[in-house]
């Protein structure tokens, strides 16, 4: 563990927004929330927040963005587009780097999708550790309000200087540039950080009754529980905000876009939601997850079970965007996995 | 950006050949641009990209037995996608992707009766079965083939129809659910489980293949079950909302209380034992 001042790292912000030739992002304060945007001055940066509108996610996989561009005029020529502008993304949460976690491995699989990993590999995540929590997460109960890895550099705020610590070679390679006021963290220093992300994980209003490595088999067990879900989804808007805002939805649509000439154009995957009614509809108008009620359910199953049953993760991190942007406030996984678990024995 | 490395980026394909079969069905026989065959297994499918349009899932209707590299797919019009691939013609450019998922298990047919029971467009898919069994009709015992439409016209692929007609070493029975006054029709008329019945099965020794429109399968399945036909014993095709064919953009998964699969890749092929209880499958 390093120790540098605040000032010493803000200075480094300032060094690198303005020579590196990255993009630096940051977190900020707008319209007193707060969002992930390109950084003008390290002044700008609020690391002490309590949780973005969208997650980090939106510079991997981009609301929308071009996977082949093709021409017409002489022949069908396609070619594969990526467009990676290579970032220094700062200020993450650990449920978000946990998110990114999962994201990597989704993408991974095979067959990789090279779209999402190298805007990934092109990207340094600078976490912080969080000092104060939105009123919805639960990250606590989710095992997500700190991470050991995932990272490639991890701040804790510790009064006038920040406790850093290394989780890759992209991480210290920036610290390089201010080596001369970089320290080891004395034992108390490490002793503080700990103790911060201790005190951290009790300090969420929202909680699981349960471990949420109870999830999968609590979820199997309550998925022909029909009037429990269609009571709970009664007032679904099917708007899709839940998926829009979640850090590890990935759910995605692919559409033509083709110039006036019609002779060259580009296709393009942008964000889909489960929760829309069109997700599963086919053409001549069979829809395989027709009703309301079978698409809330999905969201919920698919959080805590079905990802986990794919790639080991509980897909849920605890963030509370969720619930806290759901108009008609019934996409709060809490209270839908603690009623599920108080219901389980009745 | 590397070539190999997009798994979205098609290849590009010529179309050699469009023979209209019924007033909104059209075969097109492909090559890829590349002259290398698909190497595809019969039930597999493809992306076909109309640039500019979009892309969609097509199964693969030719057998991979067929001489030559090209390939067949056989496309109704129902939409945007399939509305513009019906314009296009011989010497016109696609793009495909694939072949994708897990076709039928062909290694575990072999030696067995095999029946097909299609319905509709369902018989596109199990034509590169059928094909394929008829390519290599010593490796099979048995092959009988129900197929049912709606009408007389609405019958695809009608030359090898007529080919099988007549076949001594296949069994075929055909049948419309209805049939105006004025065609002349000598197969059955009744929709496609009433076949069944009359159909025998030796239990021990087949797999029945089905394939056609999601309210087929309910009732085809009674009628197999009334027969005592094994669920495991039973392979269906199955088709949902594909984006990516790669299992990345989850669309087309199917879901129940066991747990879940993705069509695109672990299908659309799947043994009926594995799929029978879950709730979104049939
Ligand atoms: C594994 C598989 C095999 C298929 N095989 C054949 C075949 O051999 N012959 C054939 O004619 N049709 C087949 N289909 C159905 C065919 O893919 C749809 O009819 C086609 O996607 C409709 O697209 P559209 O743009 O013309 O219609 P629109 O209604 O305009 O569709 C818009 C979009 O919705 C999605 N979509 C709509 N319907 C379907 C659907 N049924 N399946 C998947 N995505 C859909 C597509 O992504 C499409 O781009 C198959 C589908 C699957 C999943
Ligand atoms: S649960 Fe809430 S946010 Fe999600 S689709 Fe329904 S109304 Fe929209
Ligand atoms: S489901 Fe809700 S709480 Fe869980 S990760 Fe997604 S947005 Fe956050
Ligand atoms: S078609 Fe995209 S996951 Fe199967």
């Amino acid at each position: 563990m390093k120790i540098i001042k605040k000032n010493v790292f803000e200075g480094l912000v300032d060094e690198l927004i303005e020579n590196d030739e990255r993009e630096i992002i940051g977190v900020q304060s707008k319209d007193s929330k707060y969002v992930f945007d390109r950084l003008e001055k390290a002044e700008g940066l609020e690391l002490d927040y309590d949780v973005t509108i969208l997650p980090p996610k939106k510079y991997f996989m981009p609301q929308r963005e071009t996977l082949v561009e093709y021409e017409t005029r002489e022949g069908l020529e396609m070619e594969p587009v990526n467009e990676v502008i290579p970032r220094i993304i700062i200020g993450i949460h650990p449920y978000d780097l946990e998110a990114i976690k999962q994201m990597d491995k989704v993408f991974a699989d095979s067959p990789k999708d090279s779209n999402y990993l190298e805007k990934r590999e092109n990207s340094v995540l600078i976490g912080v550790n969080m000092q104060q929590t939105s009123d919805w997460s639960f990250a606590g109960s989710m095992g997500t309000a700190t991470v050991d890895d995932g990272y490639d550099l991890m701040l804790t705020d510790l009064g006038k200087k920040y406790a850093v610590e290394i989780g890759s070679s992209k991480g210290s390679d920036l610290l390089e540039k201010i080596s001369e006021d970089v320290r080891d963290a004395s034992p108390e220093e490490i002793d503080k950080v700990e103790k911060a992300k201790e005190e951290i994980k009790d300090e969420f209003d929202k909680e699981l009754d349960f471990s949420p490595q109870k999830l999968p088999s609590l979820l199997a067990d309550t998925y022909d529980q029909d009037d429990f879900w269609e009571e709970n989804a009664e007032d679904c808007y099917s708007c899709g905000t839940c998926n829009i805002v979640c850090p590890t939805c990935y759910c995605f649509d692919v559409q033509d876009f083709s110039d006036i000439s019609l002779e060259e154009g580009e296709r393009m995957r942008q964000w889909d939601g489960c929760m829309l009614e069109a997700f599963a509809e086919v053409a001549g108008g069979e829809n395989f997850r027709e009703e309301r009620a079978e698409r809330y359910r999905h969201r919920y199953m698919r959080k805590g079970r079905y990802l986990y049953n794919r790639f080991g993760d509980i897909a849920c991190v605890g963030c509370g965007r969720c619930s806290s942007q759901c108009v008609p406030d019934i996409a709060d996984p809490t209270d839908i996995f603690n009623k599920l678990w108080r219901g389980k024995d009745e | 950006m590397n070539e190999e490395d997009s798994p979205y980026l098609p290849e590009s394909a010529t179309i050699l050949n469009v023979k209209k079969m019924a007033e909104n069905e059209k075969l097109f026989e492909i090559e890829l641009d590349s002259g290398e065959a698909l190497n595809h297994d019969p039930g597999q499918f493809v992306e076909v990209s109309v640039p500019g349009v979009g892309e969609v899932p097509i199964s693969i209707s030719s057998s991979p037995t067929k001489e030559g590299n090209s390939f067949e797919l056989c496309i109704r019009e129902v939409g945007n996608v399939t509305g513009v691939i019906h314009t296009l013609e011989k010497g016109d450019e696609i793009g495909i992707r694939g072949p994708y998922g897990e076709g039928f298990p062909v290694d575990e047919l072999k030696g067995h009766d095999v029946i097909f029971i299609a319905g509709g467009l369902g018989i596109a898919p199990l034509r590169s079965l059928i094909n394929y069994t008829l390519d290599r009709r010593e490796e099979f015992e048995d092959v009988k083939i129900l197929y049912g439409c709606k009408k007389p016209c609405e019958l695809l692929y009608e030359d090898e129809v007529e080919e099988w007609r007549e076949m001594d070493e296949i069994d075929y029975r055909e049948t419309v659910d209805e049939c105006p006054d004025d065609v002349c029709w000598e197969g059955n008329v009744g929709v496609i489980t009433t076949l069944i019945p009359g159909v025998d099965i030796d239990l021990d020794n087949s797999y029945t293949v089905v394939c056609g429109p999601p309210i087929m399968y309910r009732f085809v399945l009674q009628e197999l079950k009334e027969k005592k036909v094994p669920d495991e014993r039973i392979y269906l095709s199955l088709e949902r909302r594909m984006k990516c064919g790669v299992g990345k953009c989850g669309h087309c998964q199917i879901n129940g209380k066991e747990g879940e699969f993705y069509v695109c890749q672990d299908g659309p092929v799947f043994n009926y034992d594995v799929v029978k209880d879950f709730e979104e499958a049939l």
